[in-house]
């Protein structure tokens, strides 16, 4: 059989488009210095037997837009190699919406003679010199075609569709019961399971009891279930610290400890559900849960990131929730990395970065959720190993999510079919990778499809609405795996994975079990419901399958048709797993000298952005352009051109937007939402802190610093102080590495001590360890200790919601908090300053109590504005106000130290803009003992200028121009 | 009785609970329906008296925003819209619904046999979710002729850009009262309003235009973002007004 492949090009008419002119900006920064344009075509390619009216009616009616675009067509012909052109093509299997689109409207065209199709884009370089083969392949690798899922070709190249494999792929009887100990970790080793040896001992003995060897699907499941992604072994292990103290599980001692300690009566689920649930109010509950996904961003950061969001949107979706809000949050490699000195197979840190925002845009824009709050911080430690954390937020009526499969009930899968997308993504994010990690985990990637996931939505909600399911989760790491397995943990279970919809034939029965294609929800249906959840998923052309049925078995069957592939114990596959024993080494003071890490240590890696043009000790008449370096840092400058691309008022409940003040341009501290359909003035605020620079210098401290920093953000747009929910997202190095570990334990135990401190609980959290990268130089590139908290928090009362810009000039400006010689870790220091004894902040312990009583200030409208110091400490929170406001102010400072005062970055202080006739009533609202901390320093002014004085000397004198310029260098 | 509103849904629509929030604040009874309801004859169009395609991404904006929404319509539906729109019933595409209202030949309504308009990638090729000002232009538009004052609200696409195939057109647009509203600049009021202010890069700063008879409006902006003091991003600074939710109340009274 060959039926003919016509090849159908889309050109725009005019050749200069924006998608061109960011083309040739890219390969500018890969070193293609010499390209003056790549312009870039559509190609799709279509087989079946068409006529020359089919083709023409394809053209015109479904291909092209005659307004702005040319369509040509031909038969595919041999290969002919034009010059300078690189023609990119999706792999067969890797999700192509567009393709799909193709097949199913030519129907309504009435052309039902397509066999496949196929998409891709062919870019045509134009170069002062032409380019040679070797450039051509150099650019179509770092920049066109990423080989996790395009093939390319130089000039033409010729398609041809797989005839997939039709037979069933035979069982494999893994012989694990005559291994010895090297055996067995060759075997874990060989099929990337990440077991270790009392891992694997612990299966051997499981079998030899039952006198048999495991099949594939037996052996991969019990790797995947045992993964550190789904079970966090280390967070759940045995820690001996080389201080004397055994810890009994990283999480147990200390994080929910902490939160058992708190014991808030309104947590509703912490650390049970895929996501954490607190209460709304009398009707509703909204749940919260933040996720990385690190490694496959690495490889391909466009769907990393997309399957990043995915993930979360489904695990919200997994405790019966409306995802409401999306947050995201990026550590990258510097952009302007010369590209010579990555180690091979990283993408440029620009193309991930790019990437990444790109895949959120996507999956967040397409499924109707607002992107609301975020970060992006840059660091070369970050260049490998970029992290990528995306959080989403739900709304449910209260107490509707139920949790119990019951015997009898139907496992239904809803949403996405199963490819051999992401195939051991759960073992393969449990480990380091390494310069084959592109080829060997290829597949581990997956593509999202944003429009199943907004009708998962919409079915699963009405679907709760009515009662139509027991419980519910989602497939993600793991696949259905993970998803059924943990349903039937309780109960059992018994499934026929012959029946399950696939993309393509040809999978063996454990690369179905463990698929991580995305976009697919288990339900626990009673049989008398399924027909009212089919009538549900028809309309909205959401595919529905039977999996099998729960039971009272305690254990797993799994049959491949009549065949038998897997039968488990569940106690086994849950609690079997031998709980690990780890060493910890109290970390040394700054790790950064310890180990060694990215080319030239984090530590003496110059820092993104410029470094001040003066040097320590600084003149007087100096520090204004040092405010200006800051300002212009990328950890601190303007993210409007990310936060833009993120549509943030869908849903109409954006009520403080990531973007405020004057000109819709200011730095939000965090955002506030107020969904249409619940009731009242009640409001939701989210907020984060992330400060990577300090997990360097004490891993101890930055979590307290973060924790601060989250409750602090929350705080300024007006959270209840005590009513505030933390979540925490470790991302570390390999914590085999005692020293590693020990850093781990160091923060963990200041998630500890910060969470009492401030009465604040964690309700979810995730870890992703092994952020390193290991090299073909065999040196290990690991990122610093990196811990994220996500703050989720209520407001009373939307309409007293602060937001940041200076309101009106001649109000009183009023900094709270204590200022210490806390230069340690502080972006001044990072960008020449020196750290000034390095000393880094500490808890301040006045906040809590500070907290609440601005929060009551707040709640009598006498805050006109308020932002946190963060970043760049005092003189960057002062401009930013001015900037959001456009307004100037004249502020005198009286600390001693005049660079400490502008510069250092201690905890637990706040601007607050006050109205002249309101100051007494202000400073009233707090208790005698806090009157040191509540200090009038200066006045909001008209004449655009921000003036900082110190012992009568005018030090900063800017014009808000001069500040706008600075802080919007990347617009 | 209040007027029925059929709001669309098609696989990927995401505005739809916004703008029945809407409609339902200006006095009409909105009803969300999905496309296969319709086909199912579960749904009937002679029901409603107002017809809106809300925004999103319905088919993901493959081959072209609204593209397949509009194949569809005009596959599934050729007859219950045309009989729509001929009886001069209000009808609104906000987003991707004005989208595929172009892609469909609905508006401009041309009698043209190849497309003359089109709504196509932003001048600068990215995706952008800002506010924009909006002024009523059409005295025939039947959703923006009574407005008293322009329209503060946000965009959020990436395919906005009007483009026509020929220069002459745009005076055919102007004289016949079919553009609608503009993008323009909220100090100085003016036309041909430039980037930042006039975000896609549209001709003559094209937000939304209308068909001959003035019953069928697309834009781009999303007034439904705004129809409650609250969503304003300067409410904290006490700025209030310019609110969406008159347009909605134009077309919810002449029916």
């Amino acid at each position: 059989m060959s039926l003919p492949i016509y090849r159908f090009v889309i050109a725009p008419l005019s050749g200069n488009t924006p998608h061109a002119a960011a083309l040739r900006q890219d390969a500018h920064v890969l070193g293609f210095t010499d390209i003056t344009q790549i312009a870039c075509h559509e190609i799709y390619f279509i087989q079946g037997q068409l006529t020359p009216n089919h083709l023409e009616r394809l053209s015109n009616e479904l291909l092209h837009d005659s307004v702005t675009q040319t369509c040509t067509w031909q038969e595919q012909t041999l290969a002919e190699t034009a010059q300078q052109s690189i023609e990119v093509v999706l792999r067969p299997g890797v999700t192509d919406p567009t393709a799909a689109a193709i097949m199913q409207n030519a129907q309504l065209l009435g052309i039902d003679t397509i066999n496949q199709v196929t998409t891709g884009k062919r870019y045509q370089v134009q170069s002062k010199q032409p380019l040679n083969q070797q450039d051509l392949h150099k650019l179509a690798k770092r920049l066109l075609a990423n080989g996790v899922i395009h093939y390319y070709a130089l000039g033409n190249i010729t398609v041809s569709f797989p005839a997939y494999e039709k037979t069933n792929q035979p069982i494999e009887i893994i012989p694990l019961r005559q291994l010895n100990d090297d055996q067995l970790m060759a075997e874990s080793q060989q099929r990337r399971a990440a077991l270790d040896l009392a891992e694997m001992q612990a299966i051997q003995t499981y079998f030899r009891k039952h006198d048999r060897d495991p099949t594939d699907v037996e052996f991969e499941m019990i790797a995947q279930t045992w993964s550190e992604h789904c079970s966090h072994k280390t967070f759940r292990a045995i820690i001996e610290c080389d201080d004397g103290q055994e810890i009994k599980g990283l999480l147990k001692t200390y994080i929910r400890a902490a939160t058992e300690k708190i014991a808030a009566p309104w947590v509703y689920s912490a650390f049970v559900d895929n996501a954490g649930i607190i209460d709304f109010d009398d009707e509703y509950q909204i749940s919260f849960k933040v996720e990385t996904h690190n490694h496959p961003s690495a490889i391909e950061p466009f769907g990393g990131a997309n399957t990043g969001l995915g993930g979360v949107i489904r695990d919200v979706l997994g405790v019966s929730a409306r995802p409401i809000a999306a947050t995201d949050v990026f550590c990258f490699g510097q952009q302007d990395c010369d590209p010579k000195t990555l180690p091979e197979s990283v993408l440029h840190p620009r193309l991930i970065a790019s990437g990444v925002v790109a895949g959120v845009q996507d999956y967040g824009n397409k499924t109707g959720i607002p992107t609301v709050n975020g970060a992006v911080y840059y660091d070369a430690a970050y260049t490998a190993n970029p992290l990528v954390f995306c959080g989403c937020v739900g709304l449910a009526p209260r107490a509707s999510h139920p949790r119990h499969a019951q015997k009898g009930d139907r496992i239904i899968v809803i949403g996405g079919r199963t490819g051999r997308d992401g195939l051991r993504g759960a073992t393969f994010s449990s480990m380091t990778m390494d310069a084959q990690t592109e080829t060997v985990a290829g597949a581990s990637v997956q593509i999202g499809d944003p429009i199943i996931a907004k009708g998962l939505i919409e079915v699963v909600t009405l679907a709760r609405d009515a009662k139509l399911y027991n419980a519910i989760t989602d497939c993600g790491a793991g696949g259905f795996s993970s998803a059924v397995g943990e349903m039937a943990s309780e109960c059992g279970a018994e499934v026929d994975i012959s029946v399950a919809p696939l993309k393509y034939p040809g999978l063996a029965a454990w690369e179905i079990w463990l698929s991580e294609a995305q976009e697919r929800m288990v339900l626990a249906v009673p049989p008398h419901k399924l027909e009212a959840l089919k009538n549900i998923c028809q309309i909205y052309d959401i595919e529905l399958t039977d999996l099998g049925h729960f039971n009272d078995d305690k254990r797993l069957l799994l049959r491949n048709g009549s065949q038998v592939v897997l039968d488990l114990e569940m106690l086994f596959l849950f609690d079997g797993m031998p709980q690990k024993k780890l060493r910890a080494e109290k970390s040394p003071r700054s790790l950064a000298l310890a180990t060694p890490f990215f080319k030239g240590g984090y530590s003496s890696t110059p820092p993104a952005g410029k470094s001040f043009s003066s040097v320590p000790p600084f003149e007087k008449g100096e520090l204004g352009g040092i405010l200006l370096s800051l300002l212009s840092h990328p950890n601190i400058a303007t993210k409007a051109a990310v936060i833009r691309r993120y549509d943030h008022e869908v849903q109409g409940a954006t009520v403080i937007k990531p973007l405020v003040g004057v000109k819709n341009d200011g730095p939000s501290d965090a955002c506030v939402l107020k969904p249409l359909e619940t009731k009242g003035q009640r409001g939701i605020v989210l907020a984060n802190g992330l400060n990577p620079e300090l997990g360097k210098h004490d891993p101890y401290l930055m979590a307290l610093s973060v924790i601060d920093e989250a409750i602090r953000n929350a705080v300024a747009v007006g959270a209840d102080p005590d009513r505030i929910a933390i979540l925490d997202n470790f991302c570390w190095g390999d914590p085999k590495r005692p020293e590693t570990l020990g850093s781990l334990v160091a923060a963990a135990r200041g998630c500890y001590d910060g969470a009492l401190h401030y009465q604040t609980p964690f309700i979810s959290g995730k870890d992703s360890l092994n952020n390193e990268y290991l090299g073909s130089d065999g040196v290990r590139h690991a990122i610093p200790p990196t811990l994220l908290i996500s703050a989720i928090g209520i407001i009373e009362d939307v309409d007293n919601a602060v937001t940041m810009d200076l309101k009106t000039p001649g109000n009183c400006i009023y900094l709270l908090g204590e200022t210490r010689a806390e230069l340690g870790g502080s972006h001044f220091a990072l960008c020449g300053g020196g750290e000034r004894g390095s000393e880094v902040p500490t808890l301040p312990q006045h906040a809590p109590v500070l907290y609440r009583q601005l929060h009551q200030a707040m709640q009598k409208k006498l805050v006109r504005a308020c932002h946190d110091l963060s970043e760049g400490g005092f003189a960057v929170a002062m401009a930013e106000m001015c900037i959001a406001g456009r307004l100037g102010a004249q502020i005198n400072l009286t600390n001693a130290d005049v660079v400490t005062a502008l510069f250092s970055e201690s905890n637990g202080r706040l601007l607050v803009e006050i109205r002249e006739q309101d100051c007494v009533v202000f400073e009233k609202c707090f208790t005698q003992d806090l009157a040191h901390l509540i200090n009038k320093i200066g006045k909001v002014t008209d004449d655009e200028k921000l003036v900082i004085t110190h012992d009568q000397q005018t030090i900063i004198s800017l014009s808000v121009n001069e500040l706008v310029t600075a802080w919007q260098v990347n617009p | 009785m209040k007027p029925r509103v059929l709001i669309l849904h098609a696989n990927g629509t995401n505005r739809d609970q916004s703008v029945a929030y809407a409609f339902n604040l200006a006095g009409a009874t909105a009803e969300i329906v999905h496309l296969n309801q319709l086909r199912a004859k579960e749904k009937k169009w002679s029901d409603y008296q107002i017809l809106v395609i809300a925004g999103g991404f319905a088919n993901a904006d493959v081959l072209g925003a609204g593209k397949l929404l509009a194949l569809e319509l005009n596959s599934f539906f050729a007859e219950e819209m045309q009989q729509f729109i001929a009886s001069g019933k209000p009808v609104l595409g906000i987003c991707n619904g004005f989208q595929t209202l172009v892609k469909g030949g609905f508006l401009p309504g041309f009698a043209a046999l190849q497309p003359q308009a089109t709504l196509t990638y932003n001048a600068l090729g990215k995706f952008e979710c800002r506010w924009v000002t909006l002024m009523p232009q059409s005295k025939n538009c039947l959703w923006t002729r009574d407005l008293a004052e322009p329209i503060y609200c946000p965009v959020a696409h990436g395919e906005g850009r009007f483009m026509l195939t020929e220069d002459k057109l745009l005076k055919t647009l102007k004289d016949q009262q079919q553009i609608a509203l503009t993008y323009a600049d909220p100090d100085k009021k003016l036309m041909d309003a430039e980037y930042p202010l006039n975000p896609s890069g549209s001709i003559a700063s094209i937000a939304g235009i209308c068909n001959q008879q003035g019953n069928v409006l697309g834009l781009m902006p999303h007034p439904e973002d705004h129809v409650l003091a609250r969503q304003h991003p300067r409410w904290a600074r006490g700025e209030r007004g310019f609110s969406g939710l008159p347009l909605f109340i134009n077309a919810v009274k002449t029916v």
